[in-house]
């Protein structure tokens, strides 16, 4: 068996066997199942090396050939494939109880299959492809056949679909630029169209104006997995740019430029979040704000570029997944995410408000709560290179700890009502699993040594 | 000598199909164009690459119009045929754009050339014109079909230009399936919303 079968085909198939065999009800355990799987695989068995089980030899072969080009896992690898899949289970496996609309676990699954396969393909700057592949297999999730499709999900099409030119572009022009390092001219636009790309992929600042509106016209559950995905594996694209080409990380005004915009995305997502008075677009700007962090990382002169990465990128998973679970729940209750429609719901569904406000506060990065190790580690590096850069993230948290502050007061006020649980068995246990997570991340950050250690030999020259 | 002169009347093609799509306001007009347009397209890529592989971009470009087609003559909904509320929308003012798109590609064709030896006038003023006017197009509209066609066209101009750079068979595959997306994406968004609500599990 090879990898790239087992991690980009057998999802992929699952994922149409599901959509054309199985009733939703079982969905969601099926495709839970399966990623569970895969990263419990991912987790055991080392890419490209033998191992002897009893008389059985077994071994996972790192790479495939496709119409002439190769996907590739390396040993490095399943660390990162073992997260993917395993949030990806949690996702799935919360499908169910947030009443998701159909075709979520189907076309999720082939998502991250898709998705892990930009990961895997080589030349890597083909990702571009398949992520806008990826993208437009997320729109039959955002907009539901019953549904008019509303403005962001139009702009988010187009955004996607801009990206992926100026990206084949740039990767091309770039090995212009490994050629004749001098060349100043082909350098500066290499850099914008890469600049450009990303800036759309990631929706820095101010093209992120889609995610709010998303929030609102769409399933928060399907949109917050859609704010999980493809950020996440844009990031480790954008990591795979900065590892392969060495100008990208020694230009200064490059590395200024990446914190810049990082900056701007972390203060004005917090800020934003702090004035909404709807609890799907608060989400909205908190991922904005994360995906802040992440660019903002990117820029620093540091060599645990890649660590601080990935301790943001699973606590993100896990805390996006329980907001938008929270959200969903509450939504098929409300019908509507404003605050005005929302008051008072927390002693009729006191276990999913509290499982919102500590996702909420988990990205604001609340102490013992999973985003926490992340910023402070994030905040020990900007310290020793930038206060005012330091001062700016910090805005950016206050601004998300007021909004999840507001979100308690709406969420608590009310005249005389009675305390009573409406949750179902299957959300409080995904719920309670979820928030259980979070505390567990944020005290004891030391459970994903397993998975960090061996992530920073993917990318080999950003640790140096 | 005679395939250059061909690659010139493809360009002019281009011109004239990418700019009855962006004025036309009749959606079969609009589509008959892109079918056109996806000729000239073939025309011009297969200056670089294979003929067949040059026919996967025309045949997945003719898959995508009749999917458009289909899903648009299916639709009896008037609220698709609103115009959009967009400020100024005028034939005129997108004659100018079209225009001010010709003349950049004008200006920057050479340049572009002597940056890149060996693409190709027409190619590049081809791939320009369509990536402008898709560009344009999508500044625009909000109108769902108009949004696709924008995309469409502002791919096919990307596959020109490209195409002369890269000749990979996969990234050939995937741009074609790329544009077949964008067309299945492009009718699933027309036809969303015209479906009732079958059931309360689905909200």
């Amino acid at each position: 068996m090879s990898a790239p079968l087992l991690w980009i085909v057998v999802p992929f198939l699952g994922g149409v066997l599901i959509l054309l065999l199985l009733r939703e009800r079982y969905s969601a355990w099926a495709g839970g199942a399966l990623s569970a799987v895969l990263a419990l695989i991912a987790l055991i068995f080392p890419i490209d090396t033998a191992l002897l089980l009893g008389t059985v030899s077994l071994k996972i072969s790192p790479s495939i050939q496709f119409f002439g080009r190769s996907f590739e896992f390396a040993k490095a690898d399943g660390p990162l494939l073992a997260i993917i899949y395993g949030v990806a289970a949690l996702w799935f496996f919360g499908t169910e109880a947030s009443g998701t609309a159909n075709r979520f676990v189907s076309l999720g699954l082939m998502i991250v299959s898709l998705l892990t396969a930009s990961i895997a393909v080589e030349p890597f700057l083909f990702a571009a492809l398949l992520l806008e592949i990826a993208a437009m297999l997320v729109i039959p999730l955002l907009v539901p056949m019953y549904q008019k499709p509303g403005r962001g999900v139009v702009r988010f099409l187009i955004y996607q679909t801009l990206a992926m030119p100026f990206i084949l572009f740039s990767g091309w022009m770039l090995a212009g630029v490994e050629a004749s390092p001098g060349d100043l001219g082909t350098t500066t636009q290499a850099g914008t169209m890469l600049g450009l790309g990303f800036a759309f992929l990631l929706a820095v600042f101010p093209l992120y104006n889609w995610i709010p509106m998303l929030m609102e016209e769409s399933s928060p559950y399907a949109t917050g997995f859609l704010l999980w995905a493809l950020p996440t594996f844009t990031v480790v694209f954008a990591l795979g740019f900065l590892d392969r080409y060495t100008w990208l990380r020694t230009t200064p005004q490059l590395a200024s430029a990446i914190q810049f915009a990082g900056i701007v995305m972390v203060a004005s997502g917090g800020i934003f979040a702090s004035l909404q008075r709807h609890i799907g677009r608060m989400l909205g700007y908190a991922t904005i704000a994360e995906t802040g962090l992440l660019i903002l990382i990117m820029g620093l002169r540091s060599s645990e570029i890649v660590n601080l990465t990935f301790l943001i990128l699973i606590p993100r998973g896990l805390a996006l997944a329980v907001w938008a679970l929270a959200l969903s729940i509450i939504k098929r209750k409300s019908y509507s995410l404003l605050f005005s429609e929302v008051q008072g719901l927390a002693r009729s569904y006191p276990i999913t408000v509290a499982a919102l406000i500590l996702a909420h506060l988990s990205m604001a990065g609340f102490p013992l709560l999973a985003g926490f190790p992340a910023r402070l580690a994030i905040w020990q590096e900007l310290a020793g290179q930038s206060l005012s850069t330091t001062v700016w993230v910090f805005v950016g948290m206050l601004g998300l700890l007021v909004a999840a502050i507001r979100t308690l007061a709406v969420f608590v006020m009310v005249e005389e009502q009675k305390w009573g649980i409406n949750e179902s068995w299957v959300q409080i246990a995904m719920l309670g699993l979820g928030v259980i997570g979070l505390f567990i991340l944020g005290m004891f950050p030391q459970i994903l040594q397993p998975f960090l250690a061996d992530l920073p030999s993917l990318f080999n020259r950003l640790g140096q | 000598m005679l395939s250059d002169t061909i690659s010139w009347i493809a360009v002019g093609m281009i011109l004239a199909t990418s700019t009855t799509i962006l004025i036309n306001r009749d959606w079969r007009i609009s589509l008959g164009a892109l079918a056109v347009q996806y000729v000239s397209v073939f025309w011009l890529v297969s200056r670089h690459l294979p003929f067949v592989m040059g026919s996967v971009k025309l045949i997945a470009g003719w898959m995508v119009v009749a999917a458009l087609g289909m899903t648009r003559l299916g639709l009896t909904d008037l609220d698709n045929e609103k115009e959009d509320t967009f400020w100024p929308r005028g034939q005129w003012f997108r004659l100018i754009l079209i225009f001010i798109v010709a003349l950049v590609t004008a200006g920057a064709t050479s340049r572009i050339e002597s940056a890149i030896p060996g693409l190709g006038f027409p190619v590049i003023a081809g791939g320009l014109l369509l990536i402008g006017t898709g560009v344009v197009h999508l500044g625009v509209t909000s109108d769902l079909l108009r949004v696709t066609l924008g995309l469409l066209t502002m791919l096919a101009g990307f596959e020109i230009i490209y195409a002369a750079v890269e000749s990979s068979i996969l990234v050939t595959g995937f741009l074609a399936l790329t544009n077949l997306g964008l067309g299945i994406v492009g009718s699933y968004l027309l036809v969303a919303g015209s479906t009732p609500l079958e059931s309360e599990e689905e909200l």
